[in-house]
């Protein structure tokens, strides 16, 4: 008996709607966020994430009213990434209804935005995303460093040495992504995530290149992750995430069913 | 109609616990205020927090708070959350030591550093997910079944003087309180506005309990 791994499904939001299609049966509109986070619940999400990739800056309080609508009748962690650049981008998500945020870039760009957002709101609602892509040549040393601009602008920073950083700045978690698995569907870079994990004494999700049901198991055992994140393989009903939990439980896993 | 005053003294957002007591019971009124006469005409009180001991404890001294949640902890169904739970203790480790309110005797401890887990891995710190929940007997347990899971998201824990006081544990890795109960007051360490199904029930207990323990 002790505390369960998380597994927490991700919506891609641009304008108030999901994209990279969502293919429910039971759903009347595929797109809503609202309803398909309704479903997620019901399925038995730890946790979910909504990640805002609009890209205009006037439609951003779209994702304001999903968020409120969501937390009004979803009864779980939720926490919004995407966009987040400045301490009054915390506090409006916070106030409709967001439990966490999600700092990517804007960690980058500025590291010390994290402590003052750490100060400000709390270590538990601020979660850093970090990009990693592997830049260590086959037989060297595993070396990765953290991208920006979805994965296309090198930064020079050293993946692991930054996640410590971010947690002695105050991050609460750490939101993991290799940007060389995502959207690969070959599975988590386990590596990379256990190096990750090991390094910080904060929990660790890990995401990117889930494609089954062992994948996220693998995630948990080999890469030492605290919580799994998935998007398409929930989104295309491939899996439920009941089904994803029982399969977790099979391998061994704890977790809330 | 009966009314639930949620003490909004700067700590966090409170419209997570005030969407989720109004999703528990629609007929309550649920109202979110720093007004001392507001909370003492309320018939119920729920006490949340986030954030650090510090900040929490100089915001109630400061506006006057701290001495009415003395005195509402005295006479009506109460309710602390979180920090909320860690606040009525007599003082807390956190911020190299701060004292609190001293409603229930006790300390809040930090979790060690480097814990380890049955299969030898080093446990995270915050305690941060679904735990189990192992009840000893209250009112608002009611319908929720022993070890169900809760939403905990915390670093330091509640170590109460006396163990009556103790109204549940979790295990991490050792088993820790996660709720205090006392007469008609209860607290609890994890969100039960986060923790789904189980988290209203909850809270529906709390707005049909009479404080009787």
């Amino acid at each position: 008996m002790s505390l369960a791994k998380r597994i927490i499904p991700c919506l891609d939001v641009d304008n108030g709607r999901v994209v990279k299609g969502v293919k429910f049966v039971d759903i009347r509109d595929a797109g809503d966020p609202v309803e398909i986070a309704r479903r997620y619940d019901r399925e038995g999400a730890d946790e979910i994430t909504f990640l805002d990739i609009t890209a205009t800056h006037d439609n951003r309080d779209t994702i304001v009213h999903v968020v409120e609508q969501v937390a009004s009748e979803v009864f779980i962690p939720l926490t919004v990434g995407g966009g987040i650049r400045v301490l009054e981008d915390i506090r409006r998500m916070l106030n409709a209804g967001a439990d966490k945020v999600g700092i990517n870039s804007a960690a980058v760009f500025r590291p010390e935005f994290v402590k003052e957002a750490a100060e400000k709101f709390g270590s538990q609602c601020i979660v850093v995303a970090i990009d990693a892509k592997k830049v260590s040549q086959d037989g060297e040393d595993n070396r990765w460093e953290i991208f920006t601009h979805g994965g296309r602008k090198p930064t020079g920073i050293n993946a692991v040495e930054w996640a410590v950083r971010m947690k002695d700045y105050g991050a609460g978690e750490i939101l993991l992504t290799s940007m060389d698995r995502d959207g690969t569907k070959s599975g988590f870079d386990l590596a990379l995530t256990r190096a990750i994990s090991e390094a910080v004494s904060i929990p660790v999700i890990a995401s990117g290149g889930v494609g089954n049901l062992d994948h996220l198991a693998d995630g948990i055992i080999e890469g030492k992750a605290d919580a799994v994140l998935a998007a398409s393989i929930f989104h295309f009903a491939e899996y439920t995430i009941e089904q994803a939990k029982k399969h977790m439980q099979a391998r061994g896993i704890e977790v809330r069913l | 109609m009966s009314s639930v005053a949620v003490i909004d003294y700067g700590m966090g957002n409170l419209h997570s616990i005030a969407k989720a007591l109004q999703h528990a019971d629609s007929r309550v009124n649920v109202q979110i205020t720093a007004d001392a006469a507001v909370i003492r005409t309320a018939d119920r009180v729920v006490f949340p927090g986030v954030g650090a001991i510090r900040d929490c404890m100089h915001a109630l001294n400061e506006s006057g708070l701290a001495e009415v949640i003395r005195e509402v902890a005295q006479n009506k169904p109460f309710l602390g959350i979180c920090l909320g739970m860690q606040a009525l203790l007599t003082d807390s480790e956190e911020n190299d030591g701060i004292a609190c309110l001293n409603i229930f005797p006790g300390h809040a401890r930090r979790f060690a550093d480097h814990m380890l887990d049955a299969e030898g891995n080093v446990l995270k710190i915050p305690h941060m997910g679904w735990n189990q929940v192992k009840q000893n007997p209250h009112p608002l347990w009611h319908n929720i079944p022993d070890h169900s899971r809760f939403y905990f998201v915390h670093s330091y824990y509640a170590a109460p003087d006396d163990p009556r006081h103790s109204a549940a544990t979790a295990d991490y890795p050792q088993a820790f309180t996660c709720a205090l109960a006392k007469e008609n007051m209860f607290a609890v360490q994890f969100h039960p506005e986060k923790s789904q199904t189980v988290g209203l029930q909850l809270l529906q207990n709390f707005l049909a309990w009479d404080g009787v323990a």
